[in-house]
């Protein structure tokens, strides 16, 4: 059953940038974008295990630090080889300067 | 010191090194990182276009420059120091921009980055598809015996094979006929092994591309009973290549194999700035692969900060050369034999137990 959890505070992730999170056993990814949305998405590269929370956050892309895959991190489609499979997107609400993520 | 030969190395992608490497966790491992801040990481991956449109500029005018300046002079001697210049910027500055294209990181916009991955595909005489991917594993699996696709020289070392490197010879030996074969649709076990089957169709396609280009340019020298045309498309791959060879074999060469440390198996090299134009700074090799996301013009930046950690660089090509060399002529007869990279006294040791390698095969 989904429920809504808390991943972190607004201020744990600068603008523009992306921070890891763990939550029984799975590892998930939290980006603020450049205009001050966020977003989450699972946490490993879907080509290898890579975290994607050590890559770079350009616009609405996070770009994976292990072969620079690029996925689009608000719907989570993979942009191009190396990555070919999407990215798993979950729901986001800011509810009293933190950021819930709703996990399956 | 080495005593004697143990590891016969199995260098194909598919046989009995390969199930060895992902029994012992090799594969696909977790590799060491210098620590660098959050911050600091993420200013020297920012992206820009500047520098590498800046370069592009100056890199198209020399190519277009010099390929004028062999139309105009063909015939007569002075067509020789152009030729030297084109074959070097088509032969061997194309694979610095392959790479770099390839990774995403030379410009921020995406398309600039592919359009140069294309060009700079076809004049290195590389497979776009296939050779992205097995770039993958390489930087998955560096110098990882039956992973890594890109091992340029084995073990035991075929001198003759890597000084013939120098000539391009050898890649029209194998590339040429790769991209034939592929454009007839064949993908070897190898290219299977690392390229996911829903790409295995581009790779086809961009073959057969590549091979319609060097058709159209032999039909068009034979239409003008000219060997101009392949000295322009295709030749400057055999005339040119020797600088790309020249810095590319230093990346890896007579250093450990299996290894899960780029300090351990990658060199740094310092270099002139005219080859690091042409190599697009790939001379900081452990930095790059250390971190793939830094762009070619923040290496050097990234290259001061950790080089507290890493082994001293050598000073030059040369140096490399001939710290290299007799390394590479005690692994003939000893193939476990390897350079061992000293580390200075401010960097993190390496964890010999963790990598797994046998010590006693290195040279100091
Ligand atoms: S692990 Fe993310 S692109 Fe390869």
């Amino acid at each position: 059953m989904a429920e809504w959890v808390e991943a972190c505070a607004v201020d744990d992730v600068d603008e523009e940038d992306v921070i890891r999170f763990d939550h029984g056993g799975r590892t998930f990814a939290i980006y603020r974008s450049p205009d001050d949305r966020f977003f989450a998405t699972d946490g490993f590269c879907t080509h290898e295990k890579a975290h994607l929370a050590d890559g770079l956050v350009m616009d609405e892309i996070i770009e994976c630090p292990k072969h620079n895959g690029r996925f689009n991190y608000k719907t989570g489609q993979a942009k191009g080889a190396p990555v070919c499979v999407n990215l798993k997107t979950y729901a986001v609400k800011v509810a009293a300067g933190k950021v819930m993520i709703e996990i399956d | 010191m080495a005593t004697t030969a143990k590891t016969k190395r199995d260098y194909s992608l598919v046989g009995e090194s390969t199930r060895r490497a992902i029994e012992t966790g090799l594969a696909s491992a977790e590799w060491y990182h210098t620590d660098v801040s959050r911050k600091t990481m993420k200013e020297l991956m920012q992206r820009s276009d500047g520098p590498a449109i800046r370069d592009t500029i100056i890199w198209i005018a020399a190519i277009l420059g010099s390929a004028a300046g062999i139309i105009w002079f063909w015939g007569t001697w002075w067509v020789v120091p152009f030729l030297v210049v084109y074959g070097v910027l088509y032969g061997s500055s194309s694979d610095s921009r392959w790479h770099e294209c390839g990774h995403g990181t030379a410009f921020r916009t995406r398309w600039m980055n592919d359009v140069v991955y294309q060009i700079a595909s076809f004049m290195v005489m590389r497979n776009p598809v296939t050779w992205r991917w097995s770039h993958a594993r390489h930087h998955t699996d560096t110098i990882i015996v039956g992973r890594d696709a890109e091992i340029a020289v084995m073990r035991p070392p075929d001198l003759l094979k890597a000084g013939l490197a120098f000539t391009g010879i050898l890649d029209f030996r194998y590339s040429l006929p790769a991209l034939v074969r592929q454009a007839l649709g064949r993908l070897s076990d190898d290219e299977k092994s690392y390229v996911p089957e829903m790409e295995q169709a581009k790779a086809v396609t961009a073959a057969r591309w590549h091979v319609a280009i060097y058709v159209a340019t032999i039909a068009l020298a034979i239409a003008l009973r000219s060997w101009l045309p392949l000295a322009l498309i295709g030749l400057p791959r055999l005339y040119g290549t020797w600088h790309m060879v020249m810095t590319g074999l230093l990346q890896h060469i007579g250093l450990a194999d299996n290894v899960v440390d780029h300090r351990l198996n990658t060199r740094t090299v310092y270099m002139n700035p005219i080859s690091r134009f042409i190599y697009w700074n790939m001379n900081y090799h452990v930095e790059h692969h250390m971190f793939p996301m830094v762009p070619y013009h923040a290496l050097p930046r990234l290259h001061e900060l950790i080089k507290h950690d890493l082994p001293v660089a050598n000073p030059s090509i040369w140096h490399a050369y001939r710290e290299v060399w007799p390394v590479l002529l005690r692994q003939l007869r000893y193939e476990d034999y390897y350079l061992k990279r000293e580390l200075p006294p401010t960097a993190r040791p390496y964890r010999e137990e963790f990598h797994g390698v046998d010590m006693s095969a290195a040279a100091e």
